[in-house]
């Protein structure tokens, strides 16, 4: 399937036929998950109401996590491959996840001040989630930081791949380190330990946040190529004028995503 | 083995003539040390409980900056177009390239801590547990920093690009080296910690080169 979707003339036009039923599945399913999560579920025995900023941090913290993997599995399909598209997804997903791992940053930070009793804490989970973060801008910048496109692509793709080492510290943070942040309550061996009331909501505001990143994704991926067909289309107007000199050449070649 | 021993004295070579680099480095662990005093207060109760930080930071922060100087000349003049194409595996020339900044760095930082544990009024008890984790920790500086600078090589802004890179792969290192300098001081000891910190070099021995070639076959494409 993945070689199906590399002409980027097809994407285009699955694409274009498959992103309104993202954005309109987003918008249902967040909407009443949110619904569920902020009204209809009850309040923990122990937390009372703030317990209800679990079902934004979570599902936040799991689309931070998967993203990068999402990023990481593209940038190695990329350099194995050279899928055309995959720099690309790669590349338009980084800012996601950079945006989903600042909300469950701030979303955490939250909901720690009446938990906890502070702001922030230096405890394993929460500098390898600050880690991860650094990680996303770094990606970003590395990618932006080359006059020629296609070698701050590469360069991005390897680092992709070495900050992969980060994932499972993230995971198991709680588990190897004494830590403030509570260990794992939902994906863990011996299954849940939350009860189904709270779990069938944070189950729902994970799916809508998904379709909420395969929405934003396909529109970023979609407006990239169209801003490759735009610089092409300018320089092959230019090469038709004979008017080429006055159009550098750098411009030609920025980064795909911006 | 003699590419790998070749390479090694080529860099130290240049790094001798040019004497001025390990100076600068040294230079600026110095001063970034000194920095602190001026900037919390003299008082040695404050300063003593920060020390361990105050120091690894610093030697944390000069090897970042020395970095650049690890791909920049020779890709400048050509040379690591040669070493790419000569029949030494590029990973064993880049393990040579980090060999070589690490006696030119690291080697000289772990030398110059005892002087720094003074201006920072470092218990002495402390300080073996300080140089032997400088001394097991800077390898990996030199391993990590490799991987960053390669692949910052023909970027716009390549030294504070290399600092974002390689500041989240440190992070271990600093953790464990300047809490085995507390540890040290404490009934705990610092062998875990140390331990901890050679095993992150041992590990980065094998893999970093491996990034390190991989990234400067894609910059000299």
């Amino acid at each position: 399937m993945l070689s199906y979707l590399a002409n980027p003339a097809r994407f285009m036009r699955i694409s274009g036929v498959a992103l309104p039923w993202f954005g309109a599945l987003s918008l249902l399913v967040l909407g009443l998950g949110l619904v569920w999560a902020l009204v209809v579920a009850p309040p923990d025995y122990q937390q009372g109401e703030s317990v209800r900023i679990m079902f934004i941090h979570v599902p936040a913290a799991w689309m931070a996590l998967s993203v990068y993997l999402f990023v990481a599995v593209a940038s190695a399909v990329a350099l194995v491959w050279r899928h055309p598209l995959a720099e690309i997804a790669a590349q338009a997903a980084a800012p996601i996840g950079a945006a989903f791992t600042f909300v469950c940053l701030v979303t955490g930070s939250l909901w720690g001040r009446p938990m906890w009793g502070t702001w922030w804490v230096w405890d394993a989970r929460l500098t390898s989630v600050l880690v991860l973060f650094f990680l996303y801008l770094g990606y970003i910048a590395l990618v932006n930081a080359f006059d020629d496109a296609s070698r701050g692509a590469r360069a991005g793709s390897l680092l992709a791949l070495v900050g992969i080492v980060n994932l499972p510290i993230i995971k198991f943070s709680v588990d190897w380190w004494n830590t403030l942040h509570q260990p794992a309550s939902v994906l863990r061996l011996g299954g849940p330990t939350i009860d189904a009331s709270l779990l069938a909501p944070l189950l729902v505001m994970a799916l809508g946040f998904g379709f909420l990143f395969g929405w934003l994704l396909l529109l970023r991926m979609r407006a990239a190529l169209n801003e490759r067909k735009l610089r092409a289309l300018r320089v092959y107007g230019q090469a038709l004028d004979g008017s080429a000199a006055d159009e550098p050449s750098s411009a030609a070649t920025r980064p795909a995503w911006r | 083995m003699t590419a790998f021993i070749g390479l090694i004295r080529h860099d130290l070579r240049l790094a001798a003539r040019q004497g001025g680099d390990i100076g600068l480095v040294l230079g600026f662990f110095v001063l970034a040390v000194i920095l602190f005093p001026f900037g919390v207060g003299p008082e040695p109760e404050l300063l003593r409980r920060i020390a361990a930080g105050i120091i690894w930071v610093a030697a944390l922060l000069a090897a970042v900056l020395s970095l650049d100087r690890l791909f920049a000349a020779d890709y400048a003049d050509g040379g690591l177009d040669l070493i790419a194409l000569s029949p030494v595996p590029l990973e064993l020339a880049m393990l040579a390239k980090s060999t070589a900044h690490w006696l030119t760095t690291g080697l000289p930082l772990v030398i110059v801590s005892p002087l720094l544990a003074l201006f920072v009024d470092l218990d002495p008890a402390a300080l073996p547990a300080l140089m032997l984790g400088l001394l097991l920790g800077t390898p990996a500086m030199s391993l990590l920093g490799a991987i960053a600078a390669a692949l910052s090589l023909g970027a716009r802004r390549p030294g504070v690009l290399m600092t974002l890179l390689v500041l989240p792969l440190y992070l271990p290192t600093l953790i464990f080296g300047a809490a085995a300098v507390e540890a040290s001081l404490s009934a705990e000891g610092a062998r875990s910690h140390l331990l901890l910190l050679a095993a992150l070099s041992v590990a980065a021995l094998p893999f970093a080169p491996l990034a390190a070639a991989a990234a400067l076959r894609q910059a000299l494409d």
